[in-house]
């Protein structure tokens, strides 16, 4: 397992340029029930704060702020910009996914035809100790999910 | 007249020590000797816990192998022997720090041993409520409209249990400022301790910024003002020679691990006429003189303080790593990693997008050196010198507080100590420099 496994392409790009940054500056659709949550890490500090808005039985945006290391923001982005557009059942399912890759050590492979360019984060399943940096922003996604749909 | 031949011992204590004596101590340490991710491992988190040399795996392993008996009970031969070697342990460390032996309590940290003198302490405000313990106890008990003093460079271990007891007292808790460079505020110090100052807290030496601070000058502001001091000296003792009585202090602690001990056992000091006065913290078994079914009396200290059967073997093992330290030369061991320290913080600050915290090089700092990667999470650059088999520390290293004053959420830390070469500074310096161009930034 090298270095460059864990910290694809992919994801130092979206580490920089993140899709859905900024909670502030995004109003959530009209007509929208949202949910919002906010996670923290106290080991390393990482910290996302996730709004999510519904109607007619889809996501319709994922909005978030959040400071931490380039996997816990890219992986943020990422899920920000795969999860828009999903109905609620098919988000629920990739964040189910996601999860059980993530927490595999490996075992389990990621299917891109399912998490898109979340599958890149499966590098991240070997190193135990970066695994919740990868997952933070979902499990923010699924608390902020079930509250607006609730 | 015979010519007289300097015993080794003392040819050793008389030249600094170099790479060649760091590569034969570096032998004493079987962990040290491994490839992580295929690279020789390069430890720099000695901060926050030391590596074992044989001798002292071997001082714990013997004990338990010939010797393991409860202490302080039972007139067989093992337990007559597990108490000798326990308290001579004591005396061993209690010499290390300057202190007596009465005033040397074994606790599991230095985190207990804080804990410890905040719990007597409010035990103190009860028993002088009630009229128990005597006159000396008024005058320790804190209350209402009381101020505890500490500093904005504490680790988490010496700010909360005073947030605590501050809290269950009523007292005020105060803090001295830090400047930009990581140094404490003397000026605003002299106006924050004042006549309702009961108690000072503060670090010997920052675990994030390396700063030393004047410990002299602390102690004669709390002086004026009769509050007691406590000295966290968790990042001195293991690396410099600390005399207690020499800096009068109320109260120290430290923690064994960070010195070559094993975890578990830690010392707190404290002026024995104090630890006297004191109630309590833990309390049942081995700390007490007459027991009714209504109450108890106690032991004085240090017994007093060390309810329960005790951490017996490490306390061995760390009287073991006193000896290797005392051996080595704590004064040569400091000047080794003072010269690491600078090395370290020169070489950081010479990279590009690099900013240390804490005191410039030149200025007087301990071995260890926390830093910020522009554009790159301390997370990330731990992750990249972890590729190449360097361990460091990153984080908040238990001071957020710090962090926040410092503008920052984590740092990335390299720290030292007596089996560290120049050459591992510079193989991390030399990764250091590759980080922001790895991560783009």
């Amino acid at each position: 397992m090298s270095l460059d496994q864990l910290y694809q392409q992919i994801i130092l790009d979206h580490s920089k340029q993140r899709h859905g940054s900024g909670l502030a500056e995004t109003d959530a659709p009209d007509g929208t029930s949202t949910g919002q949550s906010h996670q923290l890490n106290p080991v390393c500090g990482d910290e996302v704060t996730l709004r999510l808005a519904v109607s007619d039985g889809t996501v319709q945006q994922i909005s978030w702020d959040g400071a931490g290391c380039s996997i816990s923001m890219a992986s943020a982005s990422v899920l920000s910009e795969l999860g828009e557009g999903m109905s609620v059942e098919e988000l629920h399912s990739v964040i189910d996914n996601f999860r059980e890759v993530l927490r595999s050590r490996g075992k389990v492979q990621a299917d891109p035809e399912i998490l898109g360019d979340a599958a890149a984060f499966e590098g991240v399943a070997r190193y135990a100790a970066r695994v919740k940096c990868a997952m933070i922003s979902w499990v923010a996604a699924e608390d902020a999910l079930n509250q607006a749909t609730t | 007249m015979t010519a007289v031949s300097t015993p080794a011992s003392l040819q050793r204590s008389m030249h600094a020590m170099d790479n060649a004596e760091v590569l034969r101590i570096r032998n004493d340490f079987p962990v040290l000797d491994q490839l992580v991710n295929g690279k020789p491992l390069i430890y720099l988190d000695s901060g926050a816990t030391s590596q074992n040399p044989l001798s002292v795996i071997e001082a714990e392993q013997e004990y338990y192998e010939q010797r393991n008996a409860a202490v302080h009970r039972g007139a067989h031969h093992l337990a007559v022997e597990a108490t000798e070697v326990f308290e001579d342990a004591r005396q061993t460390v209690a010499d290390f720090v300057g202190a007596q032996y009465e005033e040397t309590v074994w606790t599991s940290n230095a985190t207990e041993g804080l804990n410890l003198i905040s719990y007597a302490l409010s035990n103190a405000a009860l028993w002088a409520a009630q009229g128990r313990g005597g006159s000396a106890l008024k005058d320790l008990a804190i209350g209402p409209g009381d101020e505890i003093v500490v500093t904005e460079m504490e680790h988490h271990a010496n700010l909360i249990p005073w947030q605590e007891l501050a809290f269950r007292t009523g007292a005020t808790l105060n803090y001295i400022p830090v400047t930009d460079d990581g140094i404490l505020r003397l000026d605003a110090a002299a106006e924050i301790v004042g006549e309702r100052t009961k108690l000072l807290a503060f670090t010997h030496a920052s675990n994030v910024l390396g700063t030393i601070n004047p410990v002299p000058e602390l102690v004669a502001m709390a002086r004026r003002v009769g509050a007691l001091v406590v000295l966290d000296a968790c990042q001195s003792v293991p690396h410099m020679a600390v005399d207690v009585k020499e800096l009068d202090v109320d109260f120290a602690v430290f923690s064994g691990h960070k010195m070559l001990a094993p975890t578990g056992v830690g010392v707190l000091y404290g002026k024995q006429e104090l630890l006297n006065a004191l109630p309590p913290f833990l309390t049942g078994g081995s700390m007490i003189t007459t027991v009714t079914m209504e109450r108890a009396e106690y032991l004085p200290a240090p017994q007093r303080f060390e309810a329960g059967t005790q951490r017996i073997s490490q306390a061995v093992a760390l009287a073991t790593a006193v000896n290797y330290l005392t051996e080595t030369g704590i004064d040569r061991i400091h000047a080794w990693e003072t010269e690491l320290g600078q090395r370290l913080v020169k070489g950081l600050e010479s990279i590009d997008g690099i900013r240390v915290v804490g005191p410039a090089s030149g200025s007087e700092r301990i071995g260890l050196a926390a830093f910020d990667v522009a554009g790159v999470h301390a997370h990330d650059v731990g992750q990249f010198l972890d590729d190449r088999g360097i361990a460091v520390r990153v984080g908040h290293h238990c001071a957020q507080p710090l962090h926040r004053r410092l503008g920052l959420t984590a740092t990335t830390r390299a720290s030292t100590y007596l089996y560290n070469t120049t050459d591992d500074v510079d193989s991390f310096l030399d990764a250091v420099s590759g980080v922001r161009a790895y991560f783009q930034a």
